[in-house]
């Protein structure tokens, strides 16, 4: 959860300045503090379990590309705005349910992370949805632009929703975890607001990503580089 | 009522300290001096995003990270405000973006000068801040509505930029050795840049007597930039840092301090387009315009579509 938000939050920060209108500048930078922001709670709660005396910065900074758990899809690269938005999309349809599952959680310190952060993901999800339809059924040049990044993106969203080992492990210890139904809700919304969009779902089957098991894309190396550079150049520094 | 009487009333009001408002009458260079200067203000907003942007995917904590992520939005908070300030005087936001696009308008030439290291960030905050302060304090009393308001706004938000700016120059100047080193390298390049954000001496200012008399400016460029310099020496004497400039000394007689010449020749050039970073910077505005523009045309047709759905 942590590495999703830290590595997604990261991307959209490259936006920040660059966005097609001053308004939309600032929702774009508010996602990426949200996500951010979670990443923080997330990681400083993995540290603290593990008991290594590792902080959110230990593991942020110093950990390397094949220690990372997030979905590939996080690290995309954020192409254009469509780009952003489609990807932003396919990860809030699939981070909403997920959280709402966390948040009954009979782990209080899980459960009430994931009962702040469905606050600001229910608004996540609103904002993509509804750039996504705009964009898709705005004009012919978009809707073209849409379909395409559709193209882009879509193969790295299977990862999110089909169940590997660990799901099942997971599953077994907390009974309020499925992910079938995190699957159903994302099938459902991505129906919905593709129908509004006039989108197409793309015939492509799903490229095998292992993001959650630290296997990823070889555009993380580069995010790592410019995220880590200064903690890793000067160890010893307090900022 | 008669245009000689239009003006006695506004002069009156002017006198008296009452504001002016949009719908009310003003002489059309009132108009015009507010409307470039509001404007001008508003794209320094932007474009001073692009500098501390530059550093958001490096932060060195994640702490810092998402503090400088807020201050960047911040601003182009402050831009909003100022846009919708300046648009009372009967120009578009878009009309005035186009011209910041084209290079006609001009924006606050500190935004010119490059982000190097992690302590520019600080040094940002705390000097290009905090001259922007020491100005927007004395514009929270200006004549025209519209802006004092919005400068009431946006100083409470630079006051906090100001103080986390000095607080990531205190963790750098108190830091490593190489840390420190980062902060006395980022305050050497800033200062000069700094005291010229308060514009030409005042004997040479060509708009500062007219926009005084109409209290649109309150405090002189010259007096604002004293100020700046007496507040500033002893927060850098705290941090351990020293000032480049030899000429520094306090003057007992004047009960401030003096400082070296600025060079002006500097100034003018990277005013008139020759900074170190003034193609970038509007490089990056145009580029961001310029690909947004299929997502504002799919916005508002889309926009259109519902309505007419709805009608
Ligand atoms: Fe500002
Ligand atoms: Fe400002
Ligand atoms: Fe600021």
């Amino acid at each position: 959860m942590g590495d999703n938000g830290l590595i997604l939050g990261q991307r959209l920060a490259e936006w920040c300045g660059h966005g097609p209108i001053l308004e939309q500048d600032i929702a774009l930078t508010n996602i990426s503090l949200d996500l951010i922001g979670q990443a923080r709670l997330w990681l400083s709660l993995a540290g603290q379990i593990e008991g290594q005396g590792r902080d959110e910065d230990k593991l942020a900074y110093f950990r390397d590309a094949n220690e990372f758990r997030h979905l590939n899809l996080c690290e995309q690269p954020n192409g254009h705005w469509g780009t952003t938005i489609l990807r932003q999309f396919l990860f809030d349809a699939f981070h909403l349910p997920l959280l709402e599952q966390i948040s009954k959680f009979d782990d209080p310190q899980l459960a009430s992370i994931a009962q702040k952060c469905v606050k600001e993901v229910r608004y996540h999800l609103r904002w993509s949805s509804e750039w996504a339809v705009r964009l898709g059924d705005g004009t012919e040049e978009s809707h073209e632009k849409m379909q395409q990044a559709l193209a882009d993106v879509w193969p790295f969203a299977g990862e999110a929703i089909l169940a590997n080992a660990f799901d099942l492990e997971l599953a077994e210890i907390n009974p309020a975890y499925n992910i079938q139904m995190v699957n159903k809700a994302w099938w459902s919304t991505v129906n919905d607001v593709f129908n509004q969009a006039n989108l197409e779902v793309p015939a492509a089957n799903w490229a095998p990503q292992k993001g959650r098991e630290g296997i990823h894309t070889e555009r993380l190396g580069f995010i790592l580089a410019e995220m880590q550079f200064l903690p890793r150049a000067y160890p010893d520094a307090q900022w | 009522m008669e245009q000689a009487d239009l003006q006695r009333l506004f002069d009156s009001k002017i006198e008296q300290e009452i504001r002016i408002e949009p719908k009310d009458w003003m002489p059309e260079a009132y108009r015009k001096t507010n409307l470039r200067q509001i404007s001008q203000h508003a794209h320094s907003e932007v474009v001073g995003m692009l500098p501390e942007a530059n550093w958001i995917t490096r932060a060195p904590s994640l702490r810092r990270k998402v503090a400088l992520l807020a201050k960047v939005q911040d601003e182009a908070g402050h831009g909003l405000y100022l846009y919708s300030a300046a648009e009372t005087l009967g120009t578009s936001r878009d009309e005035m973006m186009d011209d910041l696009n084209s290079g006609k308008a001009k924006y606050s030439s500190i935004f010119n000068y490059p982000t190097l290291n992690w302590a520019d960030i600080g040094a940002i905050g705390w000097l290009v801040d905090g001259a922007a302060i020491t100005n927007q304090v004395a514009l929270c009393r200006t004549s025209y509505g519209p802006y004092a308001r919005a400068m009431v706004r946006i100083c409470k938000e630079e006051s906090f930029h100001q103080r986390q700016g000095y607080e990531i120059m205190m963790s750098m100047a108190f830091g490593t050795p190489q840390q420190k080193q980062m902060a006395q390298d980022a305050l050497n390049r800033w200062w000069w840049p700094a005291l010229m954000m308060f514009g030409p001496n005042d004997s040479e200012s060509t708009h500062s007597q007219q926009s005084l008399d109409w209290k649109i400016k309150r405090v002189s460029n010259d007096d604002l930039r004293q100020e700046f310099v007496d507040k500033s020496i002893p927060q850098v004497e705290y941090l351990g840092l020293t000032l480049p400039d030899p000429d520094l000394k306090w003057n007992e007689e004047r009960g401030h301090y003096d400082f070296g010449s600025i060079d002006w020749e500097e100034f003018y050039r990277v005013v008139s387009g020759n900074g170190p970073c003034n193609k970038e910077r509007l490089q990056a505005r145009n580029k961001a315009h310029n690909e947004g523009a299929w997502v504002r045309e799919a916005a508002m047709a889309f926009a259109e579509k519902r309505q007419t759905n709805v009608a």
